[in-house]
């Protein structure tokens, strides 16, 4: 099979790999997928507690490359979004960016969970944290 | 050195120089059918065929006259299984075989189910190989066929195949092997080892694609086929159709080839092999081997590198030309049934690579392929959730995945 371009570059060149702590308060992070599944996916997110603006995202991914190209897109577009404005990404998006083929489309949508879950793993920990203050 | 280094040697090998020097003259010169009994043409081209078999007979300790000519290895399963089937449905309906075969004869079995036939899958060992116990115990009265494959095409585990030959003679039942992947590299006698039919291809020792060959046993006991292909008569009746001359010729060399060179050649392939293994080993943690440590096919490596997914690897090495077994790879997006039939979790079977060497890999291709692997797994588990938190020391099993 070969591979569209913009998957290779994202692959080769991975954009924002890493980890943030998630320990911090201002730090969200979706992990989904399934070892057995062939995918996983931890997307990270550093949110301005002001502005409500994602300043910071990273991610690591263990897949194929389309995975990994879905992530690491991922990444670049939610950086300077605000929460909402992350929250709207939809992984048609990503299939139409990255020109995905049919059977790599559960890549895109794993990414968009990703978004999803970090973005509600940041509003948890900073809900419990209203509540107890 | 030629890129991408070709490490996929149990799909299939390049042709020999050798095998093709001889093959020439027979598209051209001498042409003739070798069914053409009544001139020079038919003579010469039915003289080479006959020198073919002789060739081929002696690498698997037969006699030429028990081997029968086919397209390729798959229709030498069919015609095995279907044609015994077929021919010994009187007996009994029952056939054996495993879990681990081919899909050549999975399928065929599946087929055969559908017309009635009672299948039994017998299970492997967590080295994929079938225990001759287990065929004896799985033996009824109507039982009319072993087909066990003599070395495995992912994992490249050898069976016990003598032992299995006997238990099938003592019972009085047919045995079949596929021995598509061990013929040319390892030992096989058909007398030997009790075997009954063989199914044997020539692209896989350096011979042509588009020719293969069915050993029919001829005596004690003499095994009678039903044949699928009717026509002209050829091959004793069990396979009509016009013989491929220079294809058989081919075949016939290549085989004379890998019998001489048999011993050396694995001896050097297997040392390749293991240096391989020892490199990845040497410097990445985590990773397993699949199949037999031992009893394996000489060039056969089959890894899982934990916590890399087989398709991204095999993305960030595309100067190797390797398999895997990863879901992603195929088209039913479900991981090789070899791995999960041995025990091979589901999150390693999707690691897996399967590095086939042959005839013409070198140390150079080796030592390069090492490097190779060894930076891209690297490179991919520093991109791996899953190895970072093996790392922090969490337990995988433990974490409640979302699968989808």
């Amino acid at each position: 099979m070969a591979y569209n371009t913009k998957v290779i570059d994202h692959y080769e060149n991975p954009r924002n790999v890493g980890s943030l702590d998630k320990t911090s308060k201002s730090v969200g992070t979706g992990l989904v997928g399934a070892p057995e599944c062939g995918d996983v996916m931890k997307l990270q997110i550093e949110i301005d507690e002001k502005t409500r603006i994602i300043k910071d995202a990273k991610f690591k991914t263990f897949g194929c490359g389309s995975a990994i190209a879905s992530s690491s897109l991922a990444t670049e577009w939610v950086k300077g979004k605000t929460i909402d404005q992350a929250l709207a990404i939809k992984n048609t998006e990503i299939v139409q960016e990255l020109s995905l083929p049919p059977i790599k489309i559960h890549c895109s949508v794993l990414a968009e969970d990703a978004i999803k879950a970090a973005i509600q793993d940041y509003i948890k920990k900073n809900e419990e944290k209203e509540k107890l203050a | 050195m030629k890129l991408p280094v070709y490490l996929d040697y149990h799909a299939t090998a390049p042709v020999d120089p050798e095998v093709l020097q001889a093959m020439m003259p027979y598209f051209t010169e001498v042409f003739g059918n070798a069914a053409s009994r009544n001139h020079e043409y038919g003579w010469t081209a039915e003289a080479a065929v006959e020198k073919a078999r002789q060739q081929i007979s002696k690498l698997i300790g037969a006699t030429e006259k028990e081997v029968i000519f086919t397209s390729g290895a798959t229709e030498s399963n069919n015609l095995a299984i279907k044609g015994v089937a077929e021919m010994y449905q009187e007996k009994g309906n029952h056939i054996i075989t495993s879990t681990i075969e081919h899909k050549a004869i999975l399928d065929t079995c599946h087929a055969l189910e559908k017309k009635g036939f009672e299948i039994t899958y017998l299970p492997v060992d967590r080295y994929g190989q079938v225990s001759a116990e287990a065929v004896r115990n799985a033996i009824t009265p109507k039982t009319i066929l072993v087909s066990i494959m003599a070395a495995n095409n992912e994992i490249g585990t050898i069976n016990p195949i003598g032992s299995i030959g006997k238990v099938c003679k003592e019972k009085g039942v047919i045995f079949h092997t596929d021995a598509v992947q061990l013929v040319g590299k390892g030992h096989v006698d058909v007398e030997e080892m009790g075997i009954d039919l063989l199914s044997m291809t020539a692209h896989k020792m350096c011979g042509p694609k588009g020719v293969a060959a069915l050993y029919v046993r001829r005596r004690n006991p003499r095994v009678r086929l039903a044949a699928m292909m009717h026509g002209g008569g050829h091959e004793r009746g069990m396979r009509s159709g016009t013989l491929n001359v220079p294809g058989i010729v081919g075949f016939g060399k290549a085989a004379e080839l890998a019998g001489r060179r048999m011993v050396e050649e694995s001896g050097r392939i297997q040392r390749l092999r293991d240096f391989l293994w020892e490199k990845i080993q040497a410097d990445l943690d985590e990773v397993y081997l699949n199949g037999h440590p031992n009893e394996r096919l000489p060039g056969n490596l089959n890894v899982s590198f934990a916590y890399v997914e087989g398709e991204s690897l095999m993305m960030g090495m595309k100067e190797l030309a390797v398999s895997s077994g990863s879901a992603c790879t195929s088209a039913s997006l479900e991981p090789s049934y070899v791995l999960k039939n041995i025990g091979v979790g589901e999150d390693l079977a999707h690691t897996s690579i399967r590095f086939g060497l042959g005839r013409f890999t070198t140390q150079e291709e080796i030592e390069f392929a090492a490097s190779k692997v060894i930076s891209t797994v690297k490179k991919l588990r520093d991109l791996s959730p899953l190895y970072e938190m093996a790392k922090e020391g969490i337990d995988l099993k433990s974490v409640n995945w979302t699968g989808h």
